[in-house]
């Protein structure tokens, strides 16, 4: 089975909340939907699920018009980001809701429910009712609902956005192997770029209603089209700066003229925007065929794993993050250097022209 | 501002008789020193919430005092604490401008206008906030509106304290870089001393100088970000801190050596009086163990998945049926899913009944 979405526009009092998006998603994939609040994520998921229809454009199911086609006759699931539940059944009647709505016989249900509760690690609390479980418990409650019901689609919004930290990190990490298991077409919404790359599959970057790009999850993140895709990609936000390349020099916005080397050796010349991400941000001295920038120290931030130091170099705000604890006082001067071999070139138009291993 | 002591402070929400082992918040005493950036962190349940409505005075204990600069406050209410509190969701007045709402405090105790202003100002300066001043707060988006909510709290310059209750929860994770670093600088800028309630780690230990982790109504450890994450005294601040947390697994440990699965580990200090009874093991971070070839002197492990972060590579290996994690070095590959762990000495530690052990030099 595959759900396509075809040139889909959907506007709401006027406004495109969707503009112009094509997808097109396929059995035993995961595909997840990342983008910030408002970008248009849980819009597509409705137009995915049948509960809105686009303005124009159509949906299509294993190729056949759905487009008007009401959610109650479509084989769909879907997980909100509030744990919802029945309150007053148990987790295992919770479980087993869908497979009694459609009739199935008890022998059935029984290995069904024992089956998702198996892989959510439900099994002590199917007696329990919700409101006797952990949040963790109560969301692993709703997607074992939603993978037993057999749905050949089932939606994902931000699941894990109201669970703590811990447990998110911890589902996170079992998420995959219960997609991979199910072989059903799984779209996963967040705003985390750090999720995306946990939950592997492919990846849509979306931004103001558009999808800007869509494939492998690892390519879109180390090969994004556009600054945008890399800038929605990035976590801690990606840096910029702005160059100007002349005769086989780069001349940096507010800094340094360094010779083309490394990525910028084969650009053609004009202005660009560079973009690197905070572990491309390497903070030392004298290393050999760095370009290298005086900035200022705002803030550090230390995790102990790692230390994220807030740098200001004129008008701009860089991140580096460093290994292990590093102690930057405010108003300290540092030499933060850039690898022209690792970083991301983009035009004026704002699309990718370098990028680090072969275009 | 002010110093906080809390004595011997404990509270249970079915009453002083209830089982002490049930109480949300068991007996602590702790000095928090004024102008100190402290984040209490935990999961849901582990009595942060509760220690925080102790301390804002919306809850009563059932037990000890709170003391602000040495004066016992216990028996007064929320408004004479003299504390700012800020929520996980902004609280603000629609109809007035922005430099209304963030005058309101002020103006609440007959501050003299011009002093307002000069606050204010600052404040707003502090936050980006100074282009809006005048503008009506109903149209500001979530994110922009909780920034008011943070100045609001932040404001005052006579209060005890400012309180803040996940006050980045609801706000997207760019904006969540931009007023973290913030919130730090505003802390330096102004000398508060700021508590800040949150189950997420990041917040905690790139907002506070103490992070104070909390567990089943206990303060496990309390210290600086590096010390919790270089020594965790108790496993579950190795576990909690971390991501992927620390690896604990079971262990037989003898003098200067682990044995994990059977296969030996060497330690960088001697463990020789263990009690006889205890549950020993050994607890490594992620980032101190590397996947290699597997080696005749190395421990085994079969990779299970490798973790992508960007930035970073996790493996998630088992060694028969414990699991563990481990940095992946750039450019590792193994043809058979087989791999050798490298463990850093120096970096593994003892833990009995899931305390800490200092192991003799």
């Amino acid at each position: 089975m595959s759900v396509q979405l075809d040139h889909v526009t959907r506007a709401v009092d006027g406004i495109d909340t969707i503009r112009d998006v094509s997808l097109e998603l396929d059995r035993g994939t995961l595909s997840v939907l990342l983008g910030p609040t408002l970008s248009g994520k849980t819009s597509i998921m409705r137009l995915l699920a049948g509960l809105d229809r686009p303005n124009s454009g159509r949906v299509l199911v294993d190729g056949k018009d759905v487009t008007g086609v009401d959610v109650r006759k479509r084989s769909v699931a879907m997980v909100y980001q509030q744990f919802i539940n029945y309150p007053s059944l148990s987790v295992y009647e919770n479980i087993a809701s869908p497979l009694r709505v459609q009739g199935k016989p008890r022998g059935e249900i029984e290995r069904r429910v024992r089956d998702a509760a198996k892989l959510l690690k439900l099994e002590p609390y199917l007696e329990r009712t919700p409101l006797q479980l952990s949040g963790g418990q109560q969301q692993r409650t709703a997607i074992a609902r939603a993978l037993v019901k057999g749905a050949d689609l089932v939606l994902l919004d931000e699941p894990l956005a109201n669970l703590d930290y811990k447990l998110r990190e911890e589902l996170r990490t079992e998420l995959p192997r219960i997609f991979e298991a199910s072989g059903a077409i799984f779209v996963y919404a967040t705003t985390e770029p750090s999720e995306a790359l946990l939950l592997g599959g492919r990846t849509i970057c979306m931004w103001e209603g558009e999808a800007l790009q869509a494939g492998d999850t690892a390519k879109v993140y180390r090969r994004p089209d556009t600054l945008r895709v890399a800038q929605v990609f990035s976590d801690p936000p990606l840096n910029i700066v702005g160059i100007e390349k002349q005769n086989g020099t780069v001349q940096y916005a507010g800094g340094i003229k360094a010779p083309a080397s490394g990525l910028y050796a084969a650009l053609g010349d004009g202005p660009y925007r560079v973009g690197f991400r905070a572990h491309q941000l390497e903070v030392a001295n004298g290393i050999a065929g760095r370009h290298a920038f005086s900035a200022e120290v705002s803030v550090t931030e230390i995790t102990g794993s790692e230390s994220f130091v807030h740098l200001k170099r004129g008008d701009s705000n860089w991140v580096a993050v460093l290994q292990g604890v590093h102690e930057y006082a405010p108003g300290d001067t540092l030499d933060a250097a850039l690898d022209p071999d690792d970083l991301f070139v983009f035009d004026a138009a704002g699309r990718l022209v370098a990028a680090p291993g072969a275009m | 501002m002010a110093r906080i002591d809390l004595v011997d402070l404990a509270h249970s929400y079915s009453g002083p008789a209830a089982d002490p082992e049930t109480w949300a918040l068991k007996p602590i005493s702790m000095t928090w020193r004024q102008g100190g950036a402290y984040a209490l962190l935990g999961p849901s349940g582990c009595g942060k919430t509760t220690l925080l409505n102790l301390i804002s005075g919306i809850v009563a204990p059932s037990r000890g005092q709170i003391l602000f600069d040495g004066r016992d406050i216990t028996p007064l209410s929320t408004q004479k604490r003299n504390i700012a509190q800020v929520f996980q969701f902004p609280v603000i007045y629609d109809t007035m401008t922005v430099g209304e709402n963030l005058a309101f405090p002020l103006k609440n105790r007959g501050v003299p206008k011009a002093e307002i202003d000069a606050r204010v100002g600052e404040i707003a300066r502090l936050l980006d906030l100074a282009p809006y001043l005048n503008r009506k707060a109903t149209r500001l988006t979530a994110d922009a509106k909780q920034k008011i909510s943070l100045g609001r709290g932040l404001v005052r310059s006579d209060v005890a304290a400012v309180l803040f209750d996940e006050p980045l929860t609801v706000i997207d994770p760019e904006l969540k870089w931009q007023l973290r670093s913030k919130l730090k600088a505003l802390h330096r800028e102004l000398d508060l001393t700021m508590i800040y309630v949150t189950h997420d780690q990041t917040e905690a230990l790139t907002f506070a100088d103490t992070v104070v982790v909390m567990h089943d109504g206990r303060v496990v450890q309390s210290g600086t970000p590096a010390e919790l994450f270089d020594r965790p005294e108790h496993t579950f601040v190795g576990y909690f801190i971390g991501s992927p947390g620390m690896n604990i697994v079971p262990a037989e440990v003898n003098g200067r050596e682990a044995r994990i699965g059977g296969h030996p580990i060497a330690l960088n200090r001697s463990y020789d009086r263990l009690p006889a009874d205890a549950n020993i093991e050994v607890g490594v971070r992620p980032e101190f163990v590397e996947v290699a070839a597997p080696a005749p002197d190395l421990l085994t492990a079969s990779i299970e998945r490798i973790d992508d972060l960007g930035r970073v590579r996790f493996a998630r290996v088992r060694i028969g049926d414990v699991k563990f994690a481990a940095r992946v070095p750039p450019g590792f590959s193994t043809a058979d899913a087989q791999a050798g762990l490298k463990f850093d000495p120096s970096r593994v530690h003892v833990y009995a009944d899931s305390r800490l052990v200092e192991g003799a030099a």
